[in-house]
Parts: C-alpha cells; structure tokens; sequence
C-alpha cells in the first residue's frame, strides 16, 4: 500500500464515517431521551434516497401514503390512549398533524412530481416527508409503553423496523435505485481524485454537527433534551414535557435519518432494506461513544468508517467480521472501568 | 328469509359438488417462492409471472398455488408441506434462492412431487442420487456460463484478470471455476476481492484491483448491486474491458449504470440476447410467448429473467403434461411419477434460459450451447455475434 492508495482510503473513510455519524447522533440522541435504540434509524436513511430517486423520475414518490397510512395509526392511537381525557386542543392536533398534514403532503408531491422541480425542490420535499414519521412513530409504538425497560423498548424497536421493512417492499419495491450526485464536479488534490459529492458529504455533515452543538448548548430547547437525557424524574420535576421531548428526538432523528439519506443516495445503491446496515454500523460507533458522548459518537463514527475502508483493501472477505469486531474490546472496557448505571425501575 | 336460505344451501350443496369434481380432473400446481425479504427482487417478478402461466394444458385445467416464503428455509419448508399435504399438488415449484430451495429437495423426495427449482446453484441437482432425481432446474449452471466467458476472455487476448465478486455463493461459485478454469486457458487472476449486497463503498478492493493492473476485470454478482464495482472502477479510471456475469441481466442494472456499464460483456441466457436472434430461431418464439402472456397479466408490464426461471419451469411440466396423462390421472402418485420421467425424456427443448437436454444424470439439461455473449451497448442487451 502506498500513499495515494491510503488516501483514497482515508477519503472514502471519511465520506462513510461522515454518514455513519449522523445516524450515530441521532442514535445517541433518541436513547439519550427515551432510553430507546432506535432500530429503525437506518430505514429513514433508505426511504429518503428512494424518495428522491422518485422524484428524480418524475413519479409520485410511494412516501406519501406511506405518511398517511402512519398519520392514520398515529391519530387511532392517540384518540384510543387519551379516550378518557380527549380536549379540543388534543382533537384540533391530532386532526392537524396526524391527518391534514399528510394529506396536504400527498397532494403537494403529486402535484410537483411531474413538474420535475430539479435537485432542491426533490431533496426539500423528501426531506419534509420523512420527518414527520418520526414523531408519528414515537406515538404509534413508544409513546404508550414510554415507561417500560429499555429491553421492551428495544423490542419494539426492532417490531418497528420490521413492520418499515415490509411497507418499504410494498411502496418501493424490491430493486435497489440510486440518486443523481449533489455536485459532478471533481478536482485533483494531488494524486488525490476528490469528488462534489464528498465534499458535500463532509460540509454538510459538518454544518449540521455546529448546528447541533448551538442547539443542545444555547437554545432552552435544546437544554431541556439534555436534561431529559440525564435524568428524566428530575426534568419532570422541573416542568420539562418528557413525552413532547421524545417526540421532539424522534422528530430530530428522523430529520437527521432523511439528510443523511440524501447524502448516501448518490454514493450506493440504495433497496428498501439498505438503510439496516448503515445503522448498525452507525450503531457500533455509538456503542463506542457510550451511548451518550457526542464528540466520541463522531470519532468513533469516522473511526469505522475509516476502518471500513482500510479492512475492505486488506482483507475483503472479513470485512464486515472485522468491523464489528470493533465493538468487543470497548465493551469489555466500558464493563471493567466506567461508571456502571443501574436502571432504575 | 328462510326461503333464501335454503336455496343458499341448494346452492353450496351445488358448488361443492362441482369443486369436487373438477378436482379430481385438474393439474395442481404449487409454487412457493420468495417475493419478500433478501430475495424480494428475484420473488417479485416471479409473483407477477403466476397470472401468466398457462391455465389449460392437454385439455386439463391447471390450478395454481402460490406462497410466499419471505426468503427462509423454514418457511419454504413449511410452504411444501402445506401444499403437499392440503392442497395435494401433482408438481412443486420453487423457490427463488439456493439456500431456501435447499430445504425442498427432502420433502420432494419424500412425497415423490417433482420439484423444479429457480434458484441458480448446481448443488441443487447434482451430485445425482435418490433425492435429488426428483429436481429439475431451469437457471443454467454456473459452470457453463463461467467457462464459456473464460473462454472468450482468453480469445480477447486478456492474460491477467483482476477479480471481484458477492461474497457469497453466487460469487465463490463463479470464482471456483474461474480459478480452475484459468490456467488451462492461460489466464491469471490478479486478485480475490469480495463485497456484500449491501455494501456502500468498494473503494479499498477497487483500489487494489487496479493496483494489480490487470488486462480485465470479472465481476461476479447479480442485479443492482453489480453496478458499484463497476462504476468506482471507472470512476477510479480503469479503462480495461469489464465483464459480468448473468446475474446483471435486468432492466434495473441498465437504467442504474447508465453510461458506467456501458461495453460490459457476460454470458446470458437467450432470453437476453433473442432480439438479435435469426428470425427461424426457436428461442424468439418462445420468447414472444412468454412476453406476450406476461404482458397480457400485467397491464402491459415487460417482464424480466427472474419471471423467465418460473415460466420455463411451467414450459417443462407442460411440455410432459399431455404423455403423462396418458399413463394415470392427475393427483395420484403414479401421475406424479409420470410428470417426473416425463421431464427427464425433453430433448432439444428450447426454454427461455437456453436448450434443454435432461438426462437421468443431468436435471439442469444444458451444454455450451445455452450460454450466449451478451453485451451492453447503448443500454440495451446485444448479442455478441
């Protein structure tokens, strides 16, 4: 190996490790809130690069109803739990979010599809249309059992990422597409080839990294999701919404699961039931930041990537073995030398 | 009320009778094939293909079951037994991958049906012994497709072959024979990189393919998931011939690639190269037949390989159907192992995936004849004369 080959490795690393840690943040953040490890991170990945696939197509993209159909099971479960103690304003919400939102959504990419509106309009509207899934599906599965230990949210979880893989199959279809890239542009660096592409991955990644970090450091909203994260009784306590703050995470992950999407579209070819390994590898760096650090959570996000691209030269065949390999040392650390937190149930 | 009722009864009583007698003069089908799951993309289409199958052969009426196995063994296995044992069916269809298809060799054996299968691995047919004479596979072998591309890469004047493929058994099949087929023809392999369906980047074994310099490269992997080698090797600026292997002939993998898998060579079933055909060809004939009733199914829909695996099967069974029936009834054993010797006596049959010759020691029934160059020209498939 010699020094160009490890720089393409070290730029195709960083492109990957860009991606992972997004979805690793997003990770990080939603078990920070409500203790849940959300399996299904990755299928918001995969549903916005076939959203924008279709789109580019000039078709309707499936997303839509998919939005619909989980507005409709967010609003059954929202009038079914709060039966006793349904209000106005609760109905007027439900009534806008969970049904006028979609349906306005559906109408909207129905009537701009054929128009072609070009990448930004494509990207903006997909964008639009995943995120509000999240918090659909914050109310839909976790919302009801909020309270529960972090192993039956965890199956839920996984209930949940199931349940997307076969409504991804059924909307999407079984053939992987991919997406036209954000800049054809390329220029040499060296021996170094460096695409548009990647340098939008990593700007873009970045430039939402700094907004984060303003968001969860200044803003009051972004004060009262830590303080959800580091203890939930006390945040109660002092008059923070918990469950409006899981929604809250679940809202901003999928946000962050849709721009990461729109970042790996154009990269790999991108199936209904892509997105699964983006998030375990997404997840592996989270493990490696704990769980709660953000500035580990990236490094270790890079770090796999990194190691992606380094094991995919050496040794192709034990690639994904190695990579997951990762976990085993930190985790036997972790258990010998951090501090251990008892649930407290 | 009462009045209504009562004939309602006359009524069920009617067409219970009737379904009881069609029964016993009808051909039952049962398919069960992955249309979810890992094998979605090959499950799919064939789904789609089942309205298109013949629904009268010989004069008999030909029921069809179709199941879905999700892309598991278990299930697949639960599927056979289902239609075996409640809907009593004369043939087994299925499935749509190796691993899941596995699994049915028992069972097929067990209750004497016979089984055609549309997954690709000649492990399912061969060796020969008890078990497996009661299978038949219609996706011509590795073997045949790999050495004839071996083969024409030697003629190109290639010496070296940088190689990448699934790292799975359709990639370590195609590199078995590759790797035992090379040196007789005077090639070498440059290198054994290996990448998952799944994957988003190639870049580290695309770099060190082309660090090896090699006069070709060989990409052994199937449907959209080819694209990436190919499109990071040009991207990486690999100028050298590409070539590919049957798993690539989709509609999908053109309109993916685009101007990155233009020129890509690999050895096909006739389905993908019968337009460039002689007009008297048998395998445009069979091809119309095919593309005309899955059009007629699916509002006007073009049908793709994988759909082919499921219709040649059905042009099989068919095709021993009228010579069985002559020796029992449907739904007996000895129908069933009427319709099994039956299949082993086609000769020169042309199917959608090539000419099939059985013989009571080859249930795949192809030869070099059956593997046809392909190449991608202007996003078409071309046959390579």
């Amino acid at each position: 190996m010699d020094g160009t080959i490890f720089l393409f490795l070290l730029q195709d690393g960083v492109i990957n490790g860009a991606v992972y840690a997004l979805v690793a943040i997003a990770l990080v953040l939603v078990f920070g809130v409500t203790r849940v490890i959300l399996v299904p991170q990755g299928e918001f990945v995969a549903f916005t690069a076939l959203t924008v696939a279709a789109l580019e197509n000039g078709n309707a993209p499936p997303t839509a109803w998919l939005l619909l159909a989980l507005g409709g099971l967010a609003a059954i479960s929202e009038l079914v739990r709060h039966f006793r103690d349904l209000t106005v304003r609760r109905l007027v919400r439900i009534a806008l979010f969970d049904l006028a939102l979609p349906v306005a959504l559906l109408l909207l990419t129905r009537a701009l599809a054929p128009m072609k509106l070009g990448q930004v309009a494509n990207i903006l509207l997909a964008i639009t249309l995943i995120t509000p899934m999240g918090p659909m599906i914050y109310r839909i599965a976790f919302a009801p059992i909020a309270h529960s230990s972090v192993l039956v949210l965890l199956m839920a979880s996984f209930g949940v990422h199931f349940s997307l893989m076969g409504l991804g199959l059924v909307f999407f279809g079984p053939e992987g597409t991919g997406t036209a890239p954000l800049s054809s542009q390329s220029f040499a660096l060296g021996d170094l080839v460096v695409t548009g592409q990647s340098v939008a991955v990593v700007a873009v990644t970045g430039l939402l990294l700094v907004l984060f970090a303003i968001f969860f450091g200044r803003t009051l909203l972004g004060k009262a999701l830590r303080a959800c994260s580091s203890n939930r009784i006390g945040a109660r306590l002092v008059g923070i919404p918990t469950g409006a703050a899981g929604q809250i995470a679940f809202a901003l992950a999928a946000l962050l699961g849709a721009v990461s999407g729109v970042l790996v579209g154009p990269l790999m070819t991108v199936a209904y039931d892509s997105g699964f390994l983006i998030g375990l590898k997404a997840f592996v760096a989270a493990i490696l930041g704990g769980l709660v650090s953000y500035p580990l959570t990236v490094l270790a996000a890079l770090g796999v990537g990194f190691a992606e691209a380094l094991f995919s030269f050496w040794a192709s065949n034990f690639k994904e073995v190695l990579v997951f390999t990762l976990i085993i040392p930190v985790l036997a650390w972790r258990s010998v030398y951090a501090p251990h937190a008892e649930e407290a149930e | 009320m009462l009045r209504r009722n009562s004939w309602m009864i006359v009524l069920a009583t009617v067409a219970t009778a009737v379904s009881v007698g069609s029964a016993q003069a009808q051909i039952k089908v049962g398919i069960t094939m992955s249309a979810s799951g890992p094998g979605a993309a090959l499950g799919q289409p064939q789904s789609k293909t089942v309205a298109a199958l013949p629904k009268e052969i010989g004069g008999q009426k030909i029921t069809y079951f179709a199941l879905d196995d999700e892309s598991d063994p278990t299930k697949a296995a639960q599927n056979a037994r289902k239609l075996i044992s409640e809907e009593k069916v004369d043939v087994m269809i299925g499935s749509s991958l190796t691993p899941v298809s596995l699994p049915l060799i028992d069972i097929a054996a067990e209750s004497k049906t016979p089984l055609m299968t549309m997954a690709a691995a000649a492990v399912l047919v061969a060796p020969m012994d008890d078990k497996r004479k009661w299978v038949y596979k219609v996706v011509p072998n590795d073997d045949i497709m790999a050495n004839a591309i071996a083969k024409y890469i030697a003629k190109t004047g290639a010496k070296t072959i940088g190689y990448i493929g699934f790292s799975d058994a359709y990639g370590e099949g195609y590199y078995k024979v590759l790797a035992a087929e090379a040196p007789k023809l005077g090639l070498t392999l440059t290198t054994h990189e290996v990448y998952a369906r799944s994957d988003a980047s190639v870049t580290g074994q695309v770099l060190k393919i082309i660090a090896s310099k090699p006069d070709a490269v060989f990409i052994a992997a199937a449907g959209t998931p080819a694209v990436l080698p190919q499109k990071a090797l040009r991207e990486r600026g690999y100028k050298g011939p590409i070539f590919q292997t049957h798993g690539v002939a989709t509609e999908e993998f053109i309109k993916l690639g685009g101007k990155d898998v233009d020129g890509a060579i690999f050895t096909g079933e006739a389905f993908s190269g019968a337009e460039d055909m002689p007009a008297d060809s048998p395998f445009r004939k069979v091809k119309a037949r095919f593309v005309d009733a899955y059009k007629a199914a699916n509002g006007g829909a073009a049908p793709t390989i994988f759909g082919v695996h499921l219709w040649d099967s059905m042009t099989l069974v068919e095709n021993a159907i009228p010579e069985a029936l002559k020796l029992a009834k449907p739904g007996t054993p000895e129908f069933r192992a009427a319709i099994r010797d039956q299949i082993e006596k086609s000769k020169d049959l042309a199917l959608n995936d090539g000419l099939s010759n059985m013989t009571p020691d080859n249930h795949n029934g192809y030869d070099e004849r059956s593997a046809f160059l392909i190449k991608i020209e202007n996003g078409a498939f071309r046959l390579v004369k």
